[in-house]
């Protein structure tokens, strides 16, 4: 399908040309609705919809008003900091507890290695509702329902499946001769860890990180049983944008955010590319 | 471990067993190491596990508990109950001793001002039963007297029907299945037996249902417009191929609230897709079409949602197949359609299968989505489990609902890691 062959059957070319406009047309269906928010943040009125002064680019018809609005907002700027502190918080621990899980599960000698990986992965399977549901009345209990840290370790938990599957693959691929050599050369085993085995899973832990962060950082369903006003979250912040006082701050803030994600993507890309370099250039 | 034939330092009994340097038999250090190996292995692992288990694990358990949980009656009238269980014979009305058991403890309840969650909980059997007990509640705690059975019946007629006293004896039991019931539409009658709910009230069946038939079709449309685009992908030269799959990740890696508001935009009455079909002149500026707020804005947002899920297995199967497969196809006679069909499509199945269950997963325990553009339509069980949770406050209904779903959701896991394995699972 790469290109035409030159025997091509006039059927055939019109096939090839139809598949391809066919999945221009879906690409399109995925990209447009986060293309479309970014040039309506710059709105000038508070309409969900392009003005006719903004088809003509009137640059009159643009303005920096809804950016203006965020950064005038003391809820907003609250809930920006609480989902930095939670986001960090929540991917440190994850990272942290994610990793050495992913160390222990990789090891030969793991017992029971398939009901452990079930149980450490259930936190992706479990319809969030749920979660929320249950962290609801059990962190109402232990008096942490309307704390950062009680938000900080649902996250941390609904987290830590993502490191461990990224880890584990990684470390599917580790070569663990590289342990014994650093162990017969007399290096204790924190010393083997820090020196020899965490700088070749470095990239795995990055994106199992990266994966926590968002998940932290785009979680509504859990905050919105166990945050209070003063927990609210970015993502809090806009649930209650839209139900409640629908106004073009929140494309501002979408556009905010998907600079978070494109920046993200950029960093997992070059993860890969170094990745896919470092794997051209070994033998194996 | 090296064992050397050198000689040992002190000589070993000559038997015939093999021993390291220090004389111990190697059987036995070798059980050592592996030993102390599963020690670390499982030392590496308990910080997570006991984390998992104590902030996850343990909560979900506690909550589903609730599901069959039912504390209140055997708590704020325990006395009655258990007369009404020893001496009632079912059928007729009870005598002065169970009501005057009733009214001394409603009185008792009435002034610590509990008396309102046994009204709640009989409410859940049948509706007007709340009134009914916070009224008689309140009256006889002001001025009721003996004998009770009279002023019971004076103050509401419905203590002299034997119905009554059946459904506090049918919520009474310390653990219940009323829940699981009423999550399947059914409830006991006041004699016990199990019978469907009246029919306006029928609703978590039909709302199952609807959870199953939008989860399937949003499976299916992804798969409908995931494929070819997975296919373009993965035949596509790895250059171009990465280009475009940046239009598949960054979607992706977008918050779905972002995403979820971006589809409001689109699609309300005064939104960019209306103003685009009246401008084209498609539609009449009051014949703007209602795309959201409905099923159809729950089903077009959650397939945009998902579709990066079914792309990327599939995608990362087909960039496993070998080319020559479809030449070799081809140079046997098989024209392109049969190639395709019969050779190609055939080897894509792992990552359809995979791409299948992982979106059919996910989307029958979505919630964000359906609550801010489903509507009235377009509501799914997980917002019947919200609602329970936050407004009506019957926990145990919710409860049930979610072990339902819940046991749904880990059966089609199941089935994913018997076809795939989860450690398969691939993310961007």
């Amino acid at each position: 399908m790469t290109e035409l062959p030159p025997y091509a059957s006039p059927l055939e070319r019109i096939w090839f040309y139809a598949f391809r406009v066919l999945c221009g047309l879906i690409l399109f269906f995925l990209i447009m609705p986060i293309l479309v928010i970014v040039p309506l943040s710059f709105n000038a009125e508070p309409y969900f919809t392009f003005t006719e002064g903004m088809l003509a680019f009137d640059p009159a018809a643009y303005s920096l008003r809804w950016y203006r609005d965020i950064i005038e907002n003391e809820q907003w700027i609250h809930s920006m900091k609480n989902s930095f502190i939670v986001g960090i918080c929540a991917t440190i621990l994850a990272t942290t507890l994610g990793t050495l899980a992913a160390l222990g599960l990789t090891r030969t000698h793991m017992p029971a290695r398939n009901l452990v990986m079930g149980l450490l992965i259930s936190p992706m399977i479990v319809p969030l509702i749920i979660t929320a549901a249950g962290m609801y009345f059990f962190y109402s209990d232990i008096g942490l329902a309307q704390t950062l840290p009680g938000i900080i370790l649902a996250h941390t938990a609904l987290g830590t499946p993502f490191v461990v599957i990224t880890v584990t693959a990684t470390l599917a691929g580790f070569d663990t001769n590289l342990i014994r050599a650093s162990a017969s050369l007399g290096a204790p085993p924190t010393t083997t860890f820090f020196k020899v085995t965490m700088p070749l899973i470095l990239p795995g832990m990055i994106s199992g990180a990266l994966f926590a962060f968002i998940t932290s950082f785009d979680e509504v369903v859990v905050v919105l049983f166990l945050a209070g006003f003063e927990e609210r979250t970015i993502p809090r912040q806009m649930w209650a944008g839209i139900r409640e006082q629908i106004s073009p701050t929140i494309l501002a803030v979408a556009t905010l955010l998907i600079c978070v994600s494109v920046l993200l993507l950029l960093t997992l890309e070059l993860l890969r590319r170094r990745g896919e370099r470092l794997r051209g250039l070994s033998p194996g | 471990m090296a064992t050397t034939p050198a000689a040992p330092p002190a000589a070993p009994p000559d038997d015939g067993v093999l021993r390291t340097n220090d004389g111990v038999p190697l059987k036995t250090t070798l059980a050592r190491v592996n030993r102390r190996q599963k020690l670390v292995a499982v030392a590496l692992v308990l910080p997570l596990l006991g984390f998992i288990l104590v902030t996850f694990l343990a909560p979900i358990g506690m909550m589903l508990f609730r599901a069959v949980d039912n504390p209140v009656l055997q708590e704020q009238i325990p006395r009655t109950v258990a007369l009404l269980d020893a001496e009632w014979d079912g059928a007729s009305v009870p005598d002065e001793a169970v009501f005057a058991t009733l009214a001394e403890e409603m009185i008792q309840q009435y002034e610590v001002r509990e008396i309102a969650k046994v009204g709640t909980r009989l409410n859940y059997e049948q509706g007007g039963l709340r009134s009914l007990i916070t009224k008689t509640a309140r009256t006889i705690a002001r001025r009721g007297e003996p004998p009770w059975r009279e002023t019971f019946i004076a103050i509401d007629e419905r203590w002299a029907d034997p119905q009554t006293w059946g459904i506090i004896q049918q919520a009474a039991p310390r653990y219940t299945l009323s829940f699981f019931l009423a999550a399947l539409d059914l409830r006991y009658d006041w004699q016990g037996d199990i019978v469907e709910q009246p029919e306006r009230e029928q609703i978590y069946v039909f709302m199952f249902g609807r959870t199953l038939w939008i989860s399937g079709l949003v499976t299916g449309l992804c798969l409908l417009l995931g494929f070819p685009v997975a296919y373009l992908l993965a035949t596509l030269p790895m250059r171009q191929s990465n280009i475009l799959m940046i239009l598949v990740l960054l979607p992706f890696w977008t918050s779905l609230l972002v995403r979820t508001t971006s589809w409001i935009v689109l699609l309300q009455t005064e939104g960019v897709i209306n103003d685009v079909l009246v401008w084209v002149g498609l539609v009449s500026d009051e014949g703007r079409i209602q795309m959201i707020y409905n099923q159809l804005g729950t089903i077009i947002a959650m397939t945009h949602i998902l579709l990066p899920f079914m792309v990327l297995p599939i995608y990362s199967v087909m960039r496993t197949i070998s080319p020559s497969h479809m030449r070799a196809a081809r140079s046997l006679g098989a024209t392109p359609a049969r190639a395709f069909r019969e050779v190609y499509v055939p080897q894509t199945m792992p990552g359809v299968g995979a791409g299948s269950i992982l979106v059919f997963i996910l989307s029958v325990g979505y919630y964000i989505t359906p609550a801010l553009v489903g509507g009235r339509t377009g509501q799914l069980i997980s917002n019947f489990i919200a609602y329970h949770m936050q407004k009506s406050l019957n926990w145990g209904l919710a409860a049930a609902l979610g072990t339902l779903l819940l046991v749904g959701v880990l059966l089609l896991y199941w089935l994913y890691n018997r076809l795939i394995g989860v450690e398969k699972m691939k993310f961007g």
